[in-house]
């Protein structure tokens, strides 16, 4: 079942096209990994889906309430400083527009207690986030995005900066989560990880769509090149 | 203890005490947010525009009680204008420089176009504990008020945003209502505040607390409360100092949060 539909999506800042006519869809249970150099559009796509950046032309259609989305933007500037423990942020991602409480309902706790069991966070719970480790963080990262229940979860090059230990290791996360259900858009420039997880991939080039497929063709298309 | 009795009958005093401590509480926790945020020049930028307001209504002869309505709708627009600036090119720096330098020399052929620089301008600039009238305890009454139910109330959401803006949004989080409320208060802030501490220093007391704290705590709650604290604490041995050693206000208090600022940096820095 296709969940979400981009047909010719073109998105620019001022006169600098990032996203030229894209055209994909991404079903049901996917784990679709965006590939492409630095520069070549992957973030602004992301963001595009997202609404963080307006789409030009085109038209970019997602199948279900908009809700049960999780986005994690790239290497997440929010410096790695910041002081906030891991467990405000992990409940923070339980915020959902419209309603506004000063105060966490005890089903939000509960949510968020959950997700940080289930990523073993909660050794780290009064941790500050600046004083994890860089998997460490990413894992307090999910955890938040999990709080949602989401159904589909954009991945902004999540493993950016880690060690391939750690990749390996949050990249098999990913798919347990995948297997469960949820499905996963994610920006990557590691082609090899790519192959080695995504069931389908698009490749992105110069701001425009080169190449979508299952896993399969694009295993067989990197052999031609 | 005596003596500080003795010096709160002095109506003046009361009156700074009140305006001050309320002046320096929502500082800090607006700071909190605009510290993280590096978007803490704002404030500075604004009690520049805040100047030139100042300058606009001594010039047209206004009452010190009247000036609010000519530097509270200015600041506010300001704040506004600054805070589109910042969003929108994220070259917040450049237009906040521009902004405020403009404004300063724009005040500054003001007040030299009409009665030049008298004490009225002078203590806006420099800050004075005598200029704090009783209209501004009540208005710095009802801005911690404000700030305070602003503040408990979107606490949540005040954080969001400002640890991870982009993942807020992503939530259908309306993130501009909330930079607007924030560059709002902060505006309602200076222009209440810059009696006492001068527009040339109100933008410290939004800064330093912030600064100092963060290096103390682990969580944001925290911070918010410690700044808070930090802020009211150097406030009031600020303005004893200025006091008794007969130093102005603004800058004993500005002196206040530096020391306790350096203090904190080379203790934390020891443990490291
Ligand atoms: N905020 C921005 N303002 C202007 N240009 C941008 C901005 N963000 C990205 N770009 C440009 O858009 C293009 C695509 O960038 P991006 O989507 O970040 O690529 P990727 O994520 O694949 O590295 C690049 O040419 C980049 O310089
Ligand atoms: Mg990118």
């Amino acid at each position: 079942m296709e969940i979400l539909t981009a047909s010719s999506v073109t998105i620019n800042y001022g006169n600098v096209t990032a996203v030229d006519n894209a055209s994909f869809t991404v079903n049901e249970g996917d784990y679709f990994c965006i590939a492409g150099a630095n520069g070549s559009g992957k973030s602004t796509l992301l963001k595009g889906i997202v609404g963080l950046c307006p789409i030009k032309s085109g038209h970019l259609h997602i199948h279900f309430p908009k809700e049960q989305i999780s986005y994690l933007s790239q290497s997440n500037k929010a410096d790695r400083d910041f002081p906030a423990t891991v467990w405000e942020i992990i409940l923070s991602g339980t915020q959902k527009s419209g309603k506004t409480l000063p105060f966490y309902s005890k089903e939000d706790k509960m949510r968020a207690e959950e997700s940080m069991v289930k990523l073993g966070m909660e050794k780290f719970r009064n941790t500050r986030i600046g004083n994890l480790s860089g998997g460490q963080q990413q894992r307090a990262l999910l955890a938040r995005a999990l709080c949602k229940s989401p159904r589909l979860m954009l991945l902004d090059e999540p493993f950016a900066g880690l060690d391939s230990s750690i990749s390996e290791e949050l990249y098999s996360l990913y798919r347990d989560l995948n297997k469960q259900g949820v499905t996963i858009v994610m920006a990557s420039h590691d082609y090899q990880a790519i192959g080695k997880y995504a069931s389908r991939v698009m490749l992105m080039n110069n701001s425009h769509v080169d190449f979508v497929g299952s896993i399969e063709e694009w295993r067989a298309n990197l052999w031609q090149n | 203890m005596a003596e500080l009795i003795n010096l709160l009958s002095y109506p003046f005093m009361t009156r700074a005490l009140v305006t001050g401590t309320a002046i320096s509480f929502c500082a800090a926790l607006l700071g909190v947010i605009l510290v993280l945020k590096r978007y803490s020049m704002i404030g500075h930028g604004l009690a520049d525009v805040a100047f030139c307001a100042v300058s606009l209504a001594v010039a047209l002869g206004l009452s010190p009680a009247q000036h609010i309505f000519v530097t509270l709708p200015v600041v506010v627009a300001a704040s506004f204008v600054i805070m589109s600036l910042t969003r929108k090119g994220g070259k917040g720096d450049v237009a906040i420089g521009m902004v405020s330098t403009g404004a300063l020399s724009l005040g500054i052929i003001i007040t030299s176009l009409s009665k030049g620089f008298n004490v009225d301008v002078y203590n806006y600039m420099f800050g004075s504990i005598l200029a704090s009238s009783t209209y501004d305890m009540y208005l710095s009454i009802v801005l911690v008020v404000v700030v305070l139910i602003m503040f408990v109330v979107f606490y949540n959401r005040l954080f969001l945003i400002t640890y991870d803006e982009s993942f807020a949004q992503a939530s259908g989080i309306s993130v501009n209502f909330y930079q607007f409320l924030i560059s709002f208060l902060t505006a309602l802030t200076i222009v209440i505040g810059m009696r006492i501490m001068g527009t040339l220093l109100i933008s410290s007391l939004i800064i330093f607390p912030a600064v100092t704290s963060r290096r103390l705590v682990r969580s944001f709650r925290s911070l918010v409360v410690l700044s808070a604290i930090v802020s009211v604490v150097c406030f009031l041995c600020g303005l004893f100092t200025s006091y008794y050693l007969d130093l102005p206000t603004g800058a004993s208090i500005v002196g206040a949060n530096i020391i306790v600022c350096v203090m904190v940096t080379l203790c934390t820095l020891r443990k490291e």
